[in-house]
């Protein structure tokens, strides 16, 4: 079984997209959303979920009105600045970072320091198989543990069912969030766009990749917006250790299937459609998947 | 004025928006790069670097002569970032989220704090614009510090414009947070209005005032537009959708170098959000007289 990332450094290149068209030509694959702050890929593939489970990490703090003598010490050793100052004193659960010190030493043991829900994930069926996704809940925190439980969810149920591929939709950044969809997966797959900021970005992502020793691949969406700085991202990538697989050329098309809840290839044989197919195949080729 | 952009969903035009409203501003502006994992503002800006620090987060170093493997600090610690297995005591820097309760409930006094570098805060300077620009250091995983660090680094009572990270979560709620006014760009494609909804929620349970930029008008369908209608947010500028834009922005060149004519309009939204935070603030302290 193996476990792909797709992930892009700047936001927006256009891996949900590329994404799905994959989980549309992949023949025997779980798809994971790991972009659980602003989870997308469920608007192209449309799941139907059959199981959906709370998401409960971490705790917050709340304080006893009436246990608070107003000491203060909650607000004298937060580092988060979570606590204002008031009788009594409460504290803001936005700011609150869940580290327990207040409830640890308040005096009048008055700070309770309940569980949190922090979202909810799902097991869904897809036209194209089967689906792990979760949705953060509105100002929840510990997105990247809820990154790792998709992604044990969706291994688990890949192994069960001795599924061949687990195809991940990533997050942008570098970050947290990143560091959890990515560390430990058999490769990951960058979409990045020809401009200095995504050749900036690519190149943090390829330093990531790199520090924790995943084979990585680039392609280039939106290629002929600047054709020259494909040809230096493509120099770029490979000086960095990192296999170019192929480019996309720009295509209105793929906003109107978005418009339409489809993935590009689904949509017709339109020029990125093509160009994605046979990335794919290469990409397959390349990792010993079945295209 | 402290006005932030941010977005939900990546790529809509953040960065774009942000700098060129920072160059359209004709006064003396702030522009903050809080996107800490991929800055890219500078890129846009090209400033004069005049300071680099680095950001710091405060992390545990043990006296093993003191400790005597008790185990209070790792029963406290909620990050499992110090353990005591097997009578001895370690320290795991990178989940380490910096609150200082391991030094406080050591019983020996066997933990001390000393700085650990997990990103850098670079000024510069461009014209009216002083720039400070936070970049995590690759392989951290929290940018939230860096991004308060940011924050602090800028002078208080100066027009401030904040380039946000994407997403809806603890990195975009840090740099929202203690903003006037938030614009929240977006783009008319399902994802964008997805995304966009998010975000919105997200603006209203911190209790931030928000409007809403259309970038690449015309791409897409009009549910953005009906969206903002119906629950009644004001749509305050759409930037129409143009190859030239694209191509401009491809090379490293701000929205201003492609259609120059919008600087009029975008100073207009400047003036537009300080009338708004205003009548806000008019509104809080003398009890809603509008």
């Amino acid at each position: 079984m193996k476990e792909i990332v797709i992930i892009s450094g700047k936001g927006g290149t256009g891996k949900t997209s590329i994404t799905a068209s994959f989980a549309a030509l992949s023949k025997d694959a779980v798809f994971a959303d790991c972009d659980v702050d602003a989870a997308d890929l469920h608007l192209l593939l449309q799941p139907l979920a059959i199981k959906s489970m709370p998401f409960i990490s971490g705790n917050v703090a709340r304080i006893n009105e009436q246990k608070c003598s107003g000491c203060g010490t909650c607000n004298s050793l937060c580092r988060f600045d979570a606590v204002q100052p008031g009788t009594p004193y409460t504290i803001n659960p936005t700011d609150c970072e869940g580290c327990g010190v207040c409830v640890h030493f308040c005096p009048e043991q008055a700070i309770e320091f309940p569980p949190q829900r922090c979202g909810e994930w799902f097991q869904s069926e897809t036209r194209f198989g089967p689906m792990i996704h979760a949705a953060l809940d509105i100002g929840a925190e510990n997105s990247g543990k809820l990154v790792s439980l998709v992604r044990q969810e969706a291994r688990n149920l890949a192994e069960a069912n001795q599924h061949e591929l687990i195809l991940i939709d990533g997050p942008p950044g570098i970050g947290c969030p990143v560091i959890a969809a990515t560390t430990g997966a058999h490769a990951v797959f960058v979409i990045t766009e020809p401009t200095c900021s995504g050749k900036h970005d690519l190149l943090r992502v390829l330093e990531l990749t790199e520090h924790f020793d995943i084979p990585t691949y680039i392609c280039v969406n939106k290629w002929d917006i600047n054709p020259d700085m494909t040809q230096q991202i493509k120099i770029a990538g490979e000086e960095k250790g990192a296999t170019f697989i192929g480019t996309i050329p720009y295509d209105q098309q793929i906003t109107k299937a978005q418009i339409e809840g489809k993935t590009i290839v689904e949509w017709g044989d339109t020029i990125a459609a093509i160009a994605i197919k046979e990335i794919w195949n290469s990409f397959c080729e390349q990792l010993g998947i079945a295209s | 004025m402290k006005i932030a952009i941010a977005s939900g969903k990546g790529g809509t035009g953040k960065t774009t928006l942000a700098t060129a409203l920072a160059q359209a501003a004709a006064q003396p502006v702030q522009l903050l790069d809080c996107d800490v994992e991929e800055p890219n503002a500078h890129i846009f800006v090209k400033p004069q670097w005049t300071n680099h620090k680095d950001a710091t987060i405060a992390i545990p170093v043990l006296d093993t002569t003191r400790c005597t493997n008790c185990g209070k600090c790792g029963e406290l610690c909620q990050f499992n970032a110090i353990v005591t297995i097997a009578n001895q005591t370690m320290i795991f820097s990178d989940l380490c989220h910096s609150c200082g309760g391991c030094v406080l409930v050591c019983p020996e006094k066997a933990l001390q704090e000393q700085p650990k570098t997990i990103g850098y805060i670079d000024t510069g300077h461009s014209g009216e614009i002083t720039f400070i620009k936070g970049t995590l250091v690759i392989g951290e995983a929290m940018s939230p510090p860096v991004i308060r660090q940011v924050k602090k680094t800028a002078a208080a009572d100066q027009l401030t414009i904040i380039d946000c990270p994407p997403g809806t979560s603890c990195p975009m709620m840090t740099a929202v947070n203690g903003s006037d006014f938030v614009l929240l760009v977006t783009e008319p494609t399902p994802f964008g209005l997805h995304d966009l909804k998010l975000a919105v929620e997200t603006l209203r349970s911190m209790d931030i005032p928000f409007a809403v930029v259309v970038n690449r008008a015309g791409c897409g369908d009009d549910k953005v537009d009906h969206y903002c209608r119906n629950e009644q947010i004001s749509l305050l500028l759409q930037i129409k959708d143009d190859r030239r834009v694209a191509t401009a922005y491809s090379r490293g060149d701000g929205l201003l170098s492609a259609l120059p004519e919008l600087a009029t309009q975008l100073r207009s939204l400047l003036t537009e959000i300080e009338k708004r935070i205003n009548q806000a603030q008019g509104q809080t302290q003398g009890g809603g007289t509008q």
